[in-house]
């Protein structure tokens, strides 16, 4: 008997089977599934990248979505940008993805020298037969690294897949929904899901109004809706919320509060709640639909499929769904000797049942995004009157976590209209050279920060 | 100065540092439509919180999310701080 062939994202869609009307749908334009399986948007030219790295660099999620499922399988790694990727970021990920050809729009930046342009067009029928022998791609998502450039985690398809159970037979197709951008893992699982169900998913347009995306939802059904609770605290506190009425509704990406749980139950009582822990590093590690935070403490030896245990407060995961290494970074381990990944996701347990605390070593989440505070404390110190700064987190009811900074002046006790001008300048300073969510919301001047006795800043 | 200036006027300097364009700021504006995004939420809650000393959107046991701005003054103007 022959090994298995690689199931690719084009088989995924011919096994799905769906029907003619599921689409993928974006402001404005659709690709039906039939047409996503055979179909180009690289003209006709995905034969010429097979077995190379390739970075993916497209503004659409459709055409992003249409050049996944026309390039999985063809080429060795895919490195996928998230639609903020920077330049900066772009050149780390293209050094060590080993990237020799990129995939972008037409009015796209050059990437240097060496590194060959392929530039999407609007889906296309291709008469190009599938190769006889597809390979298994290497899908290379970004996660925030400590300096500035992304570390790239590497997965495959079949460990993407893992966490996705085959739909019950006989039940209504569901119509999936994403507030979750699919270039970045929650996303991603979404868009899977979709594909290997057949079923029609309604993604985001960039710069699209909130209640047009909404109102998108609504025309096509949605049934299964899917964001970070920042997402839907943003929906809960718009007039738009009950424009969808979903019988499932998916958060994940961040810590997920009470509030947020029961302001979802209020507002789509006929809905099944479930928040989802994932990371892009640990793959989809399990989901909680109790409608409480946190998770049963029986979850810590007691799943199947994935296990966990909490080492030093950090929560670890094993599983076949996580990834399996940073790609261009051979020093820096992803999984330890005894196969588990550690999160770095802090959890305490109280009663029968654990909650999440934060991040390990400060990484701070705001909207989903991470901020790195060193990163944000060195642009705090340029300024010309500040001699040091300490740059946390404060739990904020609307986006999970944000910026505060306590900076030391160089200048003792300045008057108190010369501290609220600094406090303004300082302020514009840092959202001149970060990015929006980096910088901070709050600045406190301090007379002096703790150090440990090695001589570093006292985080905690 | 009233809890409802302190806030508006927060709002405007937020709106003017993150260079957004504020509606006309009256009780029925809807958030949604008011030209802040979630992060301008954020920095704003905060910012009240340090200004006035109270997060009513953490102090309160009961969960509500303010739909207009008339609805997020009085979140604010109802909390014992």
């Amino acid at each position: 008997m022959s090994p298995p062939e690689p199931a690719t994202l084009r088989r995924l869609l011919d096994a799905a089977q769906a029907p003619p009307d599921a689409v993928f749908a974006e402001a404005g334009v659709a690709a039906r599934h039939s047409d996503a399986a055979t179909g180009t948007v690289l003209a006709g030219r995905a034969r010429e990248l097979a077995g190379r790295s390739i970075l993916m660099r497209v503004k659409s999620q459709l055409t992003s979505a249409l050049a996944l499922i026309e390039l999985d399988g063809v080429v060795s790694r895919l490195t996928i940008c998230p639609p903020d990727f920077t330049a900066e970021r772009i050149g780390s990920a293209i050094v060590q993805a080993q990237v020799d050809a990129v995939v972008c729009d037409a009015d796209e930046m050059e990437f240097g020298a060496g590194v060959e342009r392929f530039e999407v067009a609007p889906l296309a029928v291709s008469d190009a037969a599938e190769d006889a022998a597809p390979v298994v791609t290497e899908w290379a998502l970004p996660t925030s690294g400590t300096t500035g450039a992304p570390k790239l985690v590497a997965h495959r398809l079949s460990g993407l897949l893992g966490a996705i159970r085959p739909q019950e037979p006989g039940a209504p197709a569901p119509v999936w929904a994403t507030f979750y951008d699919i270039r970045r893992y929650g996303g991603l699982q979404v868009f899977l899901r979709a594909a290997s169900g057949g079923a029609t998913l309604v993604l985001s347009t960039e710069g699209e109004p909130l209640v047009e995306h909404v109102e998108r939802m609504r025309a096509a059904g949605a049934t299964h809706v899917v964001g970070t609770p920042s997402h839907w605290r943003r929906l809960l506190m718009s007039p738009h919320a009950n424009r969808i009425a979903p019988e499932y509704v998916r958060l994940s990406g961040e810590i997920v509060d009470r509030a947020v749980l029961e302001a979802l139950k209020t507002t789509y009582p006929a809905a099944r709640i479930v928040h989802a822990y994932a990371t892009t590093e640990a793959g989809v590690g399990f989901e909680v639909a109790d409608g409480a935070e946190g998770f049963p403490a029986s979850f810590v030896g007691g799943l199947a499929d994935v296990e966990l245990r909490v080492v030093d407060g950090s929560l670890h995961v094993r599983s076949a769904r996580a990834a399996s290494r940073y790609v261009g970074q051979g020093d820096i381990r992803l999984v330890g000797d005894d196969g588990f990944v550690d999160t770095d996701d802090m959890v305490e347990r109280r009663g029968e049942r654990y909650v999440f605390k934060g991040r390990r070593a400060g990484v701070i989440n705001v909207g989903g995004l991470k901020v790195h505070p060193e990163e944000v404390e060195q642009v705090i110190a340029l300024h010309e009157h500040v001699r040091m700064a300490l740059v946390k987190a404060r739990r904020s009811p609307i986006v999970g976590d944000i910026i505060v900074a306590d900076v030391v002046l160089k200048d003792a006790a300045p008057t108190p209209s010369e501290r609220a001008a600094l406090r303004d300048d300082i302020l514009a300073h840092c959202r001149a050279r970060l990015e929006r969510h980096q910088a901070p919301a709050v600045v406190n001047f301090v007379q002096s920060l703790d150090m440990h006795a090695g001589g570093k800043l006292a985080r905690r | 100065m009233s809890v409802r200036l302190t806030i508006l006027k927060a709002i405007e300097q937020i709106a003017g540092e993150q260079n957004k364009r504020l509606a006309p700021l009256g009780d029925e504006l809807a958030l949604a439509e008011s030209g802040l995004d979630s992060l301008c939420f954020a920095i704003l809650v905060a910012r009240l919180e340090d200004e006035l000393g109270v997060d009513p959107f953490s102090a309160s046991e009961e969960v509500y999310f303010p739909v207009t701005l008339g609805d997020f003054v009085r979140l604010y103007e109802h909390v014992p701080a």
